[in-house]
């Protein structure tokens, strides 16, 4: 499956339907060792993530606070955002992909230490920002030319290894209690629905459900 | 080997079981309600109905555990983190497939009432009459008029809302106040019935979500956490409305975990005389008779147990005389329509997650027009401000980003069609004596394929959505089709159809199986055909007047 059904889970039907098109060609989110008991049992951390390490998921948390910084709202590291991406590696990605995503992470590090000379760790929230900008215009670059690649009839390649990173870091962090709670609106309980009201630009987004 | 007596036996507890036993018990049978699967006790075993998005280790999404776990639920959107337990274990209870059918199933107390999406719509004449003067198929037995009543009767008790539009397609009922369209449908719906002089209508859906509260159900909350079982029993299931009402009469006995594996029958009373019960535990054999028996275990597991019972008098089962069982299977093909983007609406937003959407009624094929297929469409979607999922998509990222992208985006429209499946002798079900369950039983196999009128409609369901979009207005207008294979729509109907004529069906026009009148077969198997509309409401209301028949037959001794 890919990066557009994995949204399609956490909607319904008609939901699915609606947004189905939004999100084309993403990370083919197959593959990983996770149990099924796992949603119902938390499981430690260190088990959960496999065989990252903790500076993996350090780096992790650094890749995705570059991409979602703290603003006037708390970041993705505030919402262990790189835990979450090294669960979904290792719970939900196949062997090739979860070689592309690692890969990608050293990748990442020598990017850093070709342009800025330091280790992606080292460098300095503005180098982070430059590099990871010349990797997301990559990304979008090869993803487009895969898209249409596909829609010539070719057969679905795998994602990029930086779009993987930001689907992982945006999925992470929009679905966490900081994402949901503090960043977007959350209302377990809306008790009413009204079909139409002022907006007012800037104004967060309401977070979904189920 | 023991036998326990009971009036009557209704096997399945989903929506068409549901309201067998509250129909029956309340007119004073004493009924014994067997489900296959566990309890599902009302609010209490909804064990996540009220977490939050964060609250689930991978956030609702798939792991490979559960992809290899459900080989079949991991085909769409179904197989999610949050209701997995709604969902059938599907390395017990296999099945074959001859050609892809993706069999969704809920093996519980409650069925998938518990998961259904609760779209409810009445059948027209339209409908009823399509086979006999097309010539497709047989007649249905009976017409509106004579289920009406019975619509009128399950509407009131189920709590739909939903508009009056005054539609022969489409009749009207009992409806709770409707809930409203949001800013950029109201603005389509509006365009649409200028440019299409009202052959072409947006509505709102009508929806089993009660507006008003009922008996023991308060109103909507406007969660859209459905299908993780609502615990202010705010749409239609059987926990929250017709098990209660059957419970509440003191005739009701459940017992899950009760695998039905034959129907028991009397060849010189030409009656059934009850039924007979794998416990799914503890593998034990009991025997249960009862005066009428009624099959509401889903479509293609009614006739799967017809096809296990009274093969001494019949190889192919019971109902199988006509040839038909297990023929005839249908279900709706969809995913494929369009979307666009509409503008002029930045300024508006929406409060509360509303659990329905919009429906547009079939126009095709009616009031005279005649296109190069049989039959219709309807359409089903909905307009939504797009959230941070844009993002993945988007070049960007750090600050200005992620704060533009904490905000709604764009407007955007989209809709599917769901279209109606000719029945075809050819689209069947049978016995794969290769291939055994958990318990022991033969599974199915199922060989079935959408042809060449579904195909040809379905250029129509997706360029009629474009060109809907492009007179409304909307931009950026794209079509789609992600293909559609038999069962995706979680509508199968079919296998034991209703008719005229015991040598053309498996029932007559109250449902009673010709060979066994005393055996009632009410779910989604006795569909003669498909209509376009979602099927559970027609489910209620022909169990609702099967069960009222049953009741006057009993009081006749005629059964």
């Amino acid at each position: 499956m890919n990066a557009e059904t994995n949204q399609d889970q956490l909607i319904n039907r008609r939901e699915a339907i609606r947004r189905v098109s939004a999100l084309l060609g993403g990370v083919a989110f197959v593959g990983g060792s996770g149990l099924l008991a796992a949603a119902e049992k938390a499981r430690p951390a260190a088990a959960s993530t496999g065989e990252f390490t903790d500076q993996d998921i350090a780096f992790l948390d650094e890749i995705a606070e570059t991409i979602l910084p703290a603003t006037k709202t708390p970041g993705a590291k505030a919402a262990k955002t790189g835990a979450f991406m090294a669960l979904m590696v290792t719970d939900s990605y196949g062997p090739g992909e979860q070689k592309t995503f690692r890969d990608g992470m050293r990748n990442v590090d020598e990017a850093m230490q070709k342009a800025h000379g330091v280790s992606f760790m080292a460098a300095t929230p503005e180098q982070r920002l430059a590099v990871l900008t010349v990797l997301d215009h990559e990304q979008k670059r090869v993803m487009d030319e895969r898209e249409a690649a596909r829609r010539q009839g070719g057969a679905k390649q795998p994602a990029h290894y930086f779009r993987m990173m930001k689907e992982l870091a945006l999925l992470g962090f929009f679905t966490s209690e900081i994402g949901c709670t503090k960043v977007q609106r959350y209302a377990e309980v809306p008790g009413r629905f009204d079909p139409c009201i002022p907006y007012t630009q800037g104004e967060p987004a309401w977070a979904s459900h189920a | 080997m023991q036998s326990v007596r009971y009036d009557a036996i209704v096997v399945g507890s989903g929506i068409s079981g549901g309201w067998a036993a509250k129909e029956l018990t309340e007119k004073g049978l004493r009924v014994l309600l067997l489900e296959r699967g566990r309890n599902v006790e009302h609010i209490k075993d909804y064990v996540n109905a009220t977490k939050g998005p964060w609250e689930y280790l991978h956030r609702g999404g798939h792991t490979h555990a559960m992809e290899a776990a459900y080989p079949v639920l991991t085909r769409d959107y179904a197989l999610n983190e949050k209701n997995l337990a709604f969902w059938v274990n599907e390395k017990e209870s296999p099945y074959t497939e001859v050609k892809r059918f993706d069999w969704y199933r809920g093996y519980q107390v409650g069925g998938r009432s518990l998961t259904w999406g609760r779209q409810s719509y009445r059948w027209s004449d339209f409908d009823f009459e399509a086979n006999s003067k097309e010539g497709i198929a047989v007649d249905w037995p009976i017409r509106y008029n004579e289920l009406a009543p019975w619509y009128d009767h399950v509407e009131k008790h189920a709590g739909i809302s939903g508009s009056h539009e005054g539609l022969a397609q489409l009749p009207d009922g009992q409806f709770q106040p409707a809930m409203p369209l949001n800013c950029g449908e109201e603005m389509i719906a509006g365009r649409l019935k200028n440019a299409f002089g009202g052959k072409r209508r947006m509505i709102i859906g009508r929806t089993a979500n009660a507006t008003q509260g009922l008996p023991g159900r308060a109103p909507c909350q406007y969660r859209n956490a459905c299908w993780l079982g609502c615990p202010y029993g705010a749409y239609f299931s059987t926990q929250s409305s017709t098990l209660p009402a059957a419970a509440k009469t003191g005739k009701l006995t459940l017992k899950p975990w009760s695998i039905v594996t034959e129907v028991l029958y009397d060849k010189d009373q030409k009656r059934a005389s009850g039924v007979r019960v794998l416990d799914a535990v503890t593998e034990q054999t009991t025997e249960y008779s009862a005066k009428v028996i009624f099959l509401c275990a889903s479509t293609l597991n009614s006739t799967w147990l017809l096809m296990r019972s009274a093969t001494d008098i019949w190889p192919g089962g019971l109902g199988s005389g006509s040839g038909e069982l297990g023929h005839n299977l249908m279900d709706h093909h969809f995913r494929c329509g369009a979307d666009g983007d509409l503008e002029g609406l930045n300024d508006k937003y929406y409060y509360g997650r509303r659990p329905n959407g919009i429906y547009i009624p079939r126009y095709r094929n009616l009031f005279g027009e005649k296109r190069e297929y049989l039959r219709g469409f309807g359409y089903q979607g909905s307009a939504s401000r797009d959230g941070w999922t844009r993002a993945v998509k988007e070049l960007g990222l750090g600050a200005e980003f992620k704060d533009e992208m904490t905000t709604p985006g764009p407007w955007k429209f989209g809709a599917t069609a769901f279209g109606e499946m000719l029945p075809n002798h050819a689209n069947l079900i049978g016995l794969d004596a290769s291939r055994k369950d958990k318990w022991g039983l033969s599974v199915l196999k199922i060989d079935c394929a959408t042809g060449e009128n579904e195909r040809l409609m379905r250029k129509d369901m997706m360029a009629d959505m474009a060109e809907m979009l492009e007179q409304s207005g909307a931009k950026r207008v794209k079509t789609f089709d992600y293909g559609s294979f038999p069962g995706m729509g979680i509508h199968e109907m079919g296998t034991a159809r209703m008719g005229r004529d015991p040598k053309t069906s498996v029932l007559n026009s109250h449902n009673q199986v010709w060979d066994a009148p005393n055996v009632f077969v009410t779910d989604g198997s006795c569909m003669t055909s498909s209509a376009c509309q979602n099927p559970s409401l027609t489910y209620m209301a022909l169990t609702a007047r099967a069960a009222d028949f049953a009741v006057n037959e009993l009081n006749r001794r005629n059964l």
